[in-house]
């Protein structure tokens, strides 16, 4: 809790300055609006129904795509994990399509499929993959000969050392690749509503705030809100990593 | 007493043509049901590469091995290996009775009995009451017992053991030798157990096997007469103890004794030059293990 407490004085000191700032007319309030202000207008926003339903339609969206992403990335690593030959056929077609920016691909979405939520989920899909991908495969290729020599020792055939054994041993691997992605995918969804405009979305909000005569509050209170999501996705996920794999980390600090 | 084990001109080679590296040759040995057998060896000399080729792990180049009378190919679902990295055998994501219940889940035993069976091996390696503990909440010791009792549960026929002992302080270590000859003997398993150390070769077996340098072949097969009741202190000080250690001793330093009938090709191709580097490496081996049996 205090370290919770420790996170937030940071926070509020941004605030603060960024209040000062603008008040003192060091930056011009029609530039910047004060936080007070984007604060009120984050509030109202919160109980304003076409804007919530935005917000609605970006976590729906992210939250398909972080899902298909591990539905792609999980078993694509297994196989890829554990059959060598073909992890080396596929290493370069892995190493040209990763370094491309999902952001780069909106044009070729936008003429294939559009500018609905499936071209949103379609991108982040593509971005969130390959953390989740590349942790799966290093998760398998790190494990410890000794551990599944114990598990076929006890009788167990391959099919089962690979579920009871490899699996359980890669989960956290994954489970931080997943973590990963959760961010990279909401990066991805909100980038593609603002570029692709979006029919709808938090992304198609800010953008609509920007270009409706310049109403900075409510692109700023978006944006705070894109940021809360965001810190909040990732710190649920760290949590509830760390309640389901405590032996990892024992393991890890005994490592050390 | 009927046979358990039967290891036939066992060879094991790795890779192929002018870069192969035999690591045993030719090995031949029985080990009856009910024995508590040890193989004693330098370092190096391919004792893991014989008990991964025993217990089906790995399948080897030439020879075959036998358990009770069946040619194995694949681990034997009667066989249970005890690994000297216990930190490392163990699974971290599953509670010390779950480890032990383990190599039950693939036999067709109830949930009930599973837990049943890994309860009362726990309270047999003295380890009631930590079933809902994580191996890594126990000492190396502890965690050692937890492989013991996992090798145990499924009550297999032959139990493997591989420096069993090696990753433990010298006072666990005895702990954990006494345990090995007590449920040995309570449980009637036949146990071959591998090491480098002479005094817990002589200690622990009723049959200490002794390995020549790389590639591995068998120098001497020696029956240990000490009493089937063993103490850390009185028996390391008796003179048949001593006079035995001693002997392994010597054999592992100068293999004079050679298979009836057969010359060793290892020991004929090794020089006088690579027999002192061994003898100074054996007999610091025995100085430590001497000394840790006295503190």
């Amino acid at each position: 809790m205090l370290k919770f407490a420790k996170g937030l004085t940071g926070l509020l000191g941004f605030f603060l300055l960024w209040e000062i700032t603008v008040q003192a007319g060091v930056l011009p309030d029609y530039w910047v609006p004060p936080a007070s202000e984007v604060t009120t207008t984050f509030v109202s926003l919160l109980g304003d129904a076409e804007f919530l339903r935005g917000v609605v339609a970006t976590l729906l969206a992210w939250l398909i795509a972080l899902g298909v992403a591990i539905g792609i990335g999980v078993p694509a690593g297994l196989v890829l994990g554990s059959v060598p030959a073909l992890q080396s056929a596929a290493r370069a077609l892995i190493e040209f399509l990763r370094p491309i920016p999902a952001v780069a691909l909106i044009p070729l979405v936008m003429v294939t499929i559009g500018s609905g939520p499936d071209a949103k989920i379609t991108l982040a899909v593509y971005a969130a993959v390959w953390p989740i991908l590349f942790n799966t495969i290093y998760a398998f290729g790190e494990i410890d000969p000794v551990l599944l020599d114990s598990a076929r020792a006890t009788g167990a055939n391959r099919r089962q050392s690979l579920t009871w054994v490899a699996l359980p041993h890669a989960a956290p691997f994954i489970f931080t690749g997943i973590r990963v992605a959760a961010s990279i995918a909401l990066i991805a969804v909100i980038s593609v509503e603002y570029v692709a405009a979006s029919e709808i979305g938090l992304g198609r909000y800010i953008l609509e705030g920007g270009m409706n005569n310049g109403h900075l509050d409510q692109v700023m209170a978006g944006t705070v809100l894109a940021g809360l999501a965001g810190w909040a996705i990732n710190s649920a996920l760290v949590g509830s990593g760390r309640r389901l794999f405590r032996w990892a980390d024992t393991e890890e600090r005994a490592a050390r | 007493m009927p046979t358990m084990l039967e290891v036939s001109g066992l060879t094991h080679q790795y890779g192929q043509g002018e870069r192969a590296h035999v690591a045993v040759r030719d090995l031949a040995f029985t080990i009856e049901s009910g024995q508590l057998a040890c193989i004693v060896g330098p370092s190096g000399c391919g004792k893991s590469t014989l008990l991964r080729c025993i217990s089906g792990l790995i399948p080897a180049t030439g020879g075959s091995v036998r358990l009770h009378g069946d040619e194995v190919s694949g681990v034997p679902g009667d066989l249970a290996v005890v690994f000297q990295d216990y930190s490392r055998s163990l699974f971290p994501w599953l509670t010390v009775a779950k480890n032990v219940e383990f190599p039950l889940r693939w036999q067709k035993v109830s949930k009930a009995e599973r837990s049943q069976r890994a309860a009362e091996v726990l309270e047999s390696v003295g380890l009631s009451g930590v079933g809902k503990k994580y191996p890594w909440q126990l000492s190396g010791g502890m965690q050692q017992r937890v492989s013991i009792a996992r090798a145990l549960v499924s009550r297999p026929a032959l139990l493997l053991m591989d420096e069993p002992f090696a990753s433990v302080d010298a006072q666990t270590r005895g702990e954990l030798e006494d345990l090995t000859r007590r449920v040995q003997r309570d449980l009637g398993s036949t146990i071959l157990l591998v090491t480098h150390d002479i005094d817990e070769s002589v200690y622990l077996a009723d049959r200490v096997l002794v390995l020549s340098k790389s590639p591995a072949s068998i120098v001497a097969d020696l029956t240990i007469d000490l009493p089937a009741e063993r103490n850390q202190i009185t028996t390391r000080e008796s003179e048949r103890f001593v006079s035995l250690r001693g002997e392994v001793a010597r054999l592992l330093q100068s293999p004079q004794v050679q298979r009836p009938g057969e010359p060793d090709p290892a020991t004929a191709e090794s020089g006088p030059g690579t027999t002192t580097v061994e003898t100074g490496d054996t007999a610091g081996t025995a100085d430590t293990a001497e000394a840790a049996a006295r503190s």
